[in-house]
């Protein structure tokens, strides 16, 4: 079969079918084509109904995130060249998300664990803007600045063996976020979300497996902040014994 | 039909809408806001943008250059007593988002950074490595959620504007997930959809951008201004059209033809230098390089490629470790979607739409002509870029008019009655109107695919960086056969569960509405000025056209233009000069404190 290639889709439709089933559509095989030109492509041709996200197109929105023969991809990044002339690719909706309808998962339970782990900027005392920016050096910036990048593509809760078995579990981005905060030098809460996170829904949930970091398509390094993460909460916790009381609240200095 | 309310109500939540809403939550922490947006606010375009935001931030600055850069950026189409406001503001609204917790790159000694920027005299530009849009979207959305005040509407799609006694009073909107339509009344109602870029084949824009915000506005009977001032960025990668940041040249890149040559320099905007000049050859203004390219084509210089020609980007003199810092973005779009080392390799580059300087017309405080009715951002015209955006400018827009229009609309709304009830009725024939002409309707023959498709065509061929009348006129003529097939459209999906093809069906109503407003503005301007450039009518004409398009749509559908003079405060039009020392610049001697 030349210049061909065989998407086989998820499909479901709340309204009339009780489960997802698959359906398959054939596409051009063109080698600059991504995944997505491809739903793109049978979305404008073939059949109208076919449901998905999709934005930006250059993998910084984080909508087009989709399991493809079975792992985490943003597909607006995947090329159909690397299945190869001929092959089958099989789309999925991210897995461990309640699915609405084909390939679109149900965001909303993502957004509250995103805000529960306070992920702004917290200060004790907020001096006028006249008194200029909050000094940080390069190397403070990058401190966080990896952990800064995700873009909410929501891959790695695809990937992670401990959202699938544990759904309150905060998981990996929201995580991250937290000590993307943390790290900041300029922030003064990583106590106040070490209350919020130093349980087994939280930091505690993590076994360490790191395929959050092997998907994510940012190098954010989730699984790296969360081991840092736990880190301080068992400093913290043995310093709780050693320094009962009135131990420093923040260990980050903060000049403006 | 289920109604809710509140007092202020934002359409969109991209950069200017979670401005505009945190704005309104400082004025009055009891008012409720909601935010409206079809995508889930990190999502939103502004996550997109990639070189900066320009504010005046070093002692040998002054908010007078930044100001007199912008207006001749912008052909003295600016209104000068926004562009006051707007430099004058910038600073403070980019120190804010700093004390959000934005991360700026910074000095060695931990002072923000900042760099240089097409068509700006001093390095101005505030930036996050090359994912400016994508840190400061996300530092306001994450503020965002500490504002109680604030309640999301995620993936709702506003279909409608209700308007009744004069006053704009709030949407009607479909909840995507749900499929149920329902009225959101408010006091005050600001527009903050972003850009139209979709409506051309070979964009920057993401599929989102389809002008939503312009074509409700004027459908409610409010003006359009500007609308033929449409920007073409120099440097688009072919195929996806994704931008290469114009900081690829702040930092040192280089434009070259099929010989290699730095051929800007053919075409008045200085001599070639090894390292950059500002407002000089590759930091020249974008419709100045984009004018270039089309010129260099003609000449047969520009390398053919299946998609379309192109020139070279070079950034190898530049080397790994500066790329790696200052621009890691453009190496990983480079080497993920065009396979290409930009360390070791020539970039393939052509221009591509990218900015909408037109569009829903206010004054400096974000407040439409229809009270109770403000926009912000690309949606907006608030007149600061003209006839031409200088790069790095909009970031800024979006928090400057975004907080002005958010504090405004939250003053207008302070003691205005809730919203009649009256508007209900509207907000039922709205649903009716998406029952019949959409879900409910069988036997439609055309295709959303087709029709924009043929409307993209006629556009880019039409009024793409050149045109002339004879062209604008055929694209107009497509642009009204394209309408009548519009209304014979039909979709495949008539389920209510996240019916993607029925937004994707109203997003095409409104490019299509928006597409014929900028061939008319363009019809109308016969005269060429920054990014609108008439071949039969190539200077620029003071006289006649130092003014601004407002264009109305009537109830049916016809379209008008009509004239506002610029506001011209401390600098006459002069000429644009890029690349040599000026003889004189009004204004230039009154320095104010940055």
């Amino acid at each position: 079969m030349a210049d061909k290639i065989v998407l086989e889709i998820a499909r479901y439709a709340p309204e009339t079918d009780e489960k997802p089933s698959f359906q398959s559509f054939e596409v051009p095989f063109r080698k600059e084509w991504v995944v997505l030109d491809a739903l793109n492509h049978i979305k404008d041709k073939l059949d109208g109904s076919l449901t998905y996200r999709w934005s930006c197109r250059m993998g910084v929105c984080g909508s087009c995130g989709m399991m493809v023969n079975g792992e985490p991809k943003l597909t607006c990044a995947t090329f159909l060249s690397s299945y190869g002339n001929g092959a089958k690719v099989r789309v999925e909706p991210l897995r461990y998300f309640p699915v609405i309808r084909d390939l679109v998962t149900a965001l909303s339970d993502f957004l509250v664990k995103l805000q529960s782990v306070k992920p702004w900027l917290i200060r004790k005392d907020e001096p006028p803007l006249s008194a200029g920016e909050f000094l940080q050096t390069p190397e403070q910036l990058d401190l966080y600045k990896q952990f800064s990048m995700c873009i909410n593509c929501t891959l790695c809760y695809a990937a992670c063996p401990v959202v699938g078995l544990e759904p309150s579990f905060v998981g990996p981005a929201a995580l991250a976020l937290a000590q993307r905060y943390n790290m900041d030098n300029r922030d003064q809460g990583a106590q106040e979300r070490l209350g919020l996170l130093a349980h087994p829904e939280g930091i505690w949930g993590c076994t360490f497996v790191g395929e959050c970091t092997r998907v994510c398509p940012k190098h954010v390094d989730p699984a790296g902040a969360i081991q840092q993460y736990k880190l301080k909460a068992a400093l913290e916790w043995v310093k709780s014994f050693v320094l009962p009381r009135g131990h420093d609240e923040d260990s980050t200095e903060v000049r403006s | 039909m289920e109604i809710r309310s509140h007092d202020i109500l934002l359409v969109g939540g991209g950069g200017a809408g979670l401005r505009a809403a945190i704005a309104a939550a400082e004025v009055n922490p009891k008012l409720s806001i909601a935010v409206v947006s079809k995508v889930y606010p990190m999502r939103s375009h502004t996550v997109s943008a990639e070189g900066g935001a320009a504010g005046v931030a070093k002692p040998d600055d002054s908010l007078d250059e930044h100001a007199y850069d912008t207006i001749s950026g912008g052909d003295w189409m600016c209104d000068q007593d926004a562009v006051e406001a707007f430099v004058k503001d910038a600073p403070q609204e980019l120190l804010r988002l700093e004390r959000w917790g934005c991360p700026w790159n910074r000095e060695p000694d931990g002072h923000i950074a900042v760099r240089a920027f097409g068509g700006m005299k001093k390095k101005r530009t505030w930036f996050a490595a090359d994912k400016t849009g994508f840190h400061m979207l996300h530092t306001l959305f994450q503020t965002s959620l500490k504002y109680q005040p604030i309640t999301r509407y995620d993936e709702w799609f506003v279909t409608k504007l209700l308007v009744d006694d004069g006053r704009v009073q709030g949407v009607v909107a479909i909840d995507v997930m749900s499929g149920k339509i329902q009225a959101i009344t408010a006091k005050a109602v600001i527009v903050c959809t972003g850009g139209c870029g979709r409506i051309f084949p070979f964009t920057t824009n993401a599929n989102i951008k389809n002008g939503d915000g312009m074509a409700l506005v004027q459908r409610a009977g409010g003006p359009l201004k500007d609308m033929e001032f449409l920007q073409y960025h120099p440097t688009g990668l072919p195929f996806t059209g994704i931008l290469i940041t114009e900081a690829a040249r702040a930092e040192g890149g280089y434009m070259l033809n099929k010989d290699g040559y730095r051929y800007l320099q053919d075409y008045n905007l200085g001599k070639p230098q090894a390292t950059p000049v500002l407002r000089s050859m590759e930091l020249g203004p974008r419709d100045r390089l984009s004018q270039a390219f089309v010129k260099e084509d003609q000449k047969g210089r520009t390398v053919a490629t299946e998609y379309g020609s192109v020139v070279h980007l070079d950034l190898r003199h530049l080397g790994a470790k500066l790329i790696n810092a200052k621009l890691p973005f453009v190496r990983e779009l480079c080497m993920k979607y065009e396979n290409i080392d930009p360390v070791k390799e020539l970039i393939p580059v052509r221009p591509v739409v990218h900015y909408m300087m037109g569009g829903v017309s206010t004054d400096i405080h974000g407040a439409t002509p229809l009270a109770g009715l403000f926009a912000a951002g690309e949606a907006a015209c608030v007149s600061i870029n003209g006839a031409n955006r200088l790069g790095s400018n909009s970031l800024t827009e979006c928090l400057v008019f975004g907080a002005r229009a958010g504090q405004a609309a939250a003053e207008f709304a302070i003691g205005k009655e809730v919203p009649d009830r009256g508007v209900l009725a509207q907000a039922t024939d709205e649903q009716n109107r998406l029952e019949q002409q959409y879900l409910r309707k069988t036997g439609g023959k055309e295709r959303i695919a087709t029709l924009r498709d043929e409307m993209q065509k006629a556009v880019e061929s039409g009024a793409g960086i050149y045109r002339e009348q004879a062209t604008l006129t055929q694209a107009g003529n497509k642009l009204r056969e394209l309408q009548e097939r519009y209304a014979n459209i039909g979709l495949d999906d008539h389920s209510q569960t996240f019916n993607t093809e029925l937004t994707s069906a109203l997003e095409l109503g409104f490019m299509l509405d928006v597409a014929q407003s900028i061939v008319e503005c363009a019809l109308h301007r016969t005269e060429s000025r920054g990014a609108h450039q008439r071949t039969d009518f190539p200077g620029r004409d003071d006289k006649r056209f130092l003014a601004h398009s407002l264009v109305r749509r009537d109830a049916h559908g016809a379209l008008g233009v009509e004239y506002l003079p610029v506001k011209i405060t401390r600098w006459p039009p002069g000429e644009r000069v890029y690349g040599q020392e000026e003889k004189s610049k009004p204004g230039d001697t009154i320095k104010q404190a940055g």
